[in-house]
């Protein structure tokens, strides 16, 4: 899902639609589900939005990760959140993971040949506690206990299933998630920027942030400075002569 | 009747002078006048029972129905015209189905109910619609437990923990009222619906009857079904020991 | 995710018109079956590839349709969940007019060949190959049918079927050592034999498997489970030795 397959007319590295080469994880944890996601959003070689929130709001206990096209995604979720609403007054209480995953299903199922929307939706409700489905491209649906999805998580899958465990503590499933897509914007050149983060339980909506400069640093990583001036008043060791 | 003669009864569309539509009140009749049928809840699910007046010797067993499932959990008793009564139980049925396509997961009773009373209430608002001549009492069993919901020829629809319509029903709601529903099982449940609805079939008017079972519960894996042939047998062969049992007295 | 950026690159090169012939995205690859004496046993592995990545680990492939049919079913998923739509729908309403009568498995085949017929004649496939099993009292005391059906439409019946890759490696297998008074054991170890020439030798294959069987009694869908691989040649730990010029 990444920039190649956009608009072959485009010379310049700018033109295009906005897609999300995307870094999306949800996770269950003991009670509740996290879900975090990256921020970057390019068109081509650009990068449109360093700060994009992909991690909408569906219902008061639902909320999705969305990768692919963002207009697509957005129409998406708006159209659910649209039919959550009318739904959650029909019958007189919230709408269930399952009631909102199967309407993003739905819509991405029959619309699969004009639609690039790779969905992560997670939440909790009453009957079932915490859930993930994943809705990749093509319209399937599946409930797992954790999800990956976008072009960062090629990354991902070797190390979700060797750290992954089950009955995680929201802590350790919140320290997991940003650890996970701080990797993938490592190496996944289309996921940037800064990871948010969503968590979901009986007591409610925690969101939070995560800036660019506060994230682990990986393989290869250095500490960031103010000025190369710094290093060298600092005395620092040998420059590299040659 | 008052209505009569006076020209107010004829469309459902005209209201008399005191507020009234006498072609719904009507409607009404024809289910007061019809076989009766009984729903109960127990503490594990739901039990319905139909007294199905036979017409005729020549009749097979078991045909025209006034039990029938609208899905895989939930179930329609019918009072008043049976053919009327499959009508709604068509659209009952769509309506179930197609609430499971687009939400996924099965059709809350309480909903299934307002989408029926709506069909129904629909009926009694056109002049080129006349309302449907039957009551119905809908069981299910869903994720909030078993529910019982009566729908009237009007529209209105009430939840009940024990419901009747149709010539018995004064009768057999004093003896629902004397059953503890909340300690009862559905298991039990078919006999005390047996036993009522023996006990209010007037044998002096009524030629024949057929008894028709159908439960939602735990024990029926919370599927709507004919409540099966031996229980059946015995439910029926209690209520005639019981009835036996008053004329003895 | 290449196979989206193909389907993509397609619809955007068309340019006009509606783009309805689609490329599969979340695939699940052979399904094999055969009759044996007391009826039909199917088998597959548990896994749903996305292009070619292995994605989904536990995916079930093979479910129950009614009282009397298993259904077993490769490529997209979610065309395959859709058709599990479909016959849960079928099903239900059978079930539903309560009149003794049940739908089995030949017919439960005869629906879905003209549902695939129909949606390729639309040039809107259902992107599957399926494939149909049962057991049901007929006329003649109990008839096995096993059937299949693809994403055009075509369709047989046979005493066994493999879809995917399993049309390559385990049909010549099946032809060479299928029986019809196989006893049940028999017919495992025939399948195993099969799935473990298809793990060997299909990449998009996982040690993950399940089988179901399906006779008078009703279905039986087993947990999933892996089988033991053999590395033990003496040529694959020391290849070189023997071969004279090579290293």
């Amino acid at each position: 899902m990444d920039a190649g397959t956009m608009g072959s007319a485009s010379d310049a590295p700018t033109t295009g639609e906005h897609r999300m080469g995307t870094t999306i994880v949800g996770v269950c944890y003991d009670g509740g589900v996290v879900l975090a996601a990256d921020s970057r959003t390019s068109t081509g070689m650009y990068v449109a939005n360093r700060a994009s929130d992909k991690i909408s709001q569906l219902t008061d206990n639902v909320y999705v990760c969305r990768s692919g096209s963002a207009a697509d995604t957005q129409v998406i979720s708006d159209y659910v959140r649209y039919f959550l609403h009318q739904h959650t007054i029909q019958s007189g209480q919230p709408a269930t993971v399952k009631v909102a995953s199967n309407l993003v299903r739905l819509l991405a199922y029959q619309n699969k040949s004009m639609l690039q929307a790779g969905m992560i939706v997670g939440g909790w409700d009453k009957y079932e506690g915490g859930q993930i489905y994943s809705v990749p491209l093509g319209g399937t649906i599946l409930r797992q206990p954790f999800a990956i999805g976008g072009s960062g998580s090629s990354y991902l899958y070797g190390l979700m299933d060797h750290e992954w465990k089950e009955g995680m503590t929201q802590e350790e499933a919140e320290k997991f998630v940003v650890k996970v897509v701080s990797l993938a914007i490592a190496r996944d050149g289309a996921s940037g920027g800064v990871v948010r983060t969503v968590t979901i339980n009986a007591e409610g909506v925690k969101r939070s942030f995560h800036p660019g400069d506060k994230l682990p640093l990986w393989h290869e990583e250095l500490e960031p400075q103010n000025s190369l001036l710094d290093i060298l008043a600092a005395g620092n060791p040998d420059p590299m002569d040659h | 009747m008052s209505s009569i003669g006076t020209g107010y009864d004829l469309s459902v569309t005209t209201f008399s002078p005191d507020g009234r539509v006498f072609q719904v009140e009507y409607a009404g009749k024809a289910v007061d006048n019809s076989g009766t049928i009984v729903g109960i809840k127990c503490k594990d699910g739901i039990v319905l029972g139909v007294e199905k007046l036979i017409t005729s010797k020549m009749i097979l067993e078991g045909s025209n129905r006034r039990l029938h499932s609208v899905h895989r959990n939930s179930g329609l008793a019918v009072a008043g015209l049976a053919a009327d009564g499959r009508q709604i139980v068509s659209r009952a049925k769509s309506e179930a189905a197609n609430y499971e396509k687009v939400y996924g997961e099965p059709m809350p009773v309480k909903e299934l109910a307002d989408r029926v009373a709506s069909y129904v209430h629909l009926c009694t608002l056109y002049w080129w619609l006349r309302p449907f001549g039957c009551g119905v009492i809908l069981g299910g069993y869903d994720r909030d437990g078993p529910q019982l919901y009566m729908i009237e020829p009007s529209g209105l629809s009430y939840k009940y923990f024990g419901a009747a319509l149709g010539k018995g029903r004064q009768a057999a709601k004093t003896e629902i009222e004397k059953l503890k529903l909340s300690e009862l099982t559905c298991r039990e449940g078919i006999v005390e619906v047996a036993k009522i609805i023996y006990g209010v079939h007037d044998e002096a008017k009524d030629k024949s009857f057929e008894l028709e079972l159908s439960w939602v519960c735990d024990e029926s894996n919370r599927q709507h079904e004919k409540v099966p042939n031996d229980l059946l047998e015995q439910a029926k062969a209690a209520a005639q020991a019981a009835l036996e049992e008053m004329d003895a007295d | 995710m290449d196979a989206c950026g193909t389907q993509a690159a397609a619809a955007a090169a068309g340019g006009e018109g509606t783009q309805r012939t689609l490329y599969p995205y979340v695939t699940g690859n052979s399904v094999i079956a055969m009759k044996y004496k007391d009826g039909v046993i199917m088998a597959c592995d548990t896994g749903a590839s996305y292009g070619s990545t292995l994605r989904y680990k536990s995916v079930e492939r093979i479910k129950a349709v009614g009282k009397h049919s298993l259904i077993g079913g490769s490529g997209e998923f979610s065309d395959f969940q859709e058709i599990l739509r479909y016959l849960d729908e079928l099903t239900l309403s059978d079930h539903m007019w309560d009149d003794g009568n049940s739908l089995g498995p030949k017919e439960i085949h005869a629906y879905l060949t003209r549902v695939m017929y129909n949606r390729r004649n639309k040039f809107d496939p259902l992107w599957n190959s399926l494939v149909l099993g049962g057991v049901k009292k007929g006329p003649k005391g109990d008839e096995k049918y096993l059937g299949m059906v693809n994403m055009i439409g075509t369709h047989f019946e046979d005493n066994h079927l493999a879809t995917g890759f399993g049309n390559h490696m385990a049909i010549p297998i099946l032809r060479a050592e299928w029986r019809e008074d196989m006893t049940f054991e028999e017919a495992i170890k025939l399948i195993e034999k099969c799935l473990l020439v298809l793990l060997y030798r299909d990449r998009s294959s996982i040690n993950k498997f399940q089988i179901a069987k399906i006779t008078t009694e009703g279905s039986t869908i087993y947990p999933p489970y892996a089988l033991k691989t053999n590395w033990g040649f003496s040529a694959f730990e020391n290849p070189s030795k023997g071969a004279v010029g090579t290293w």
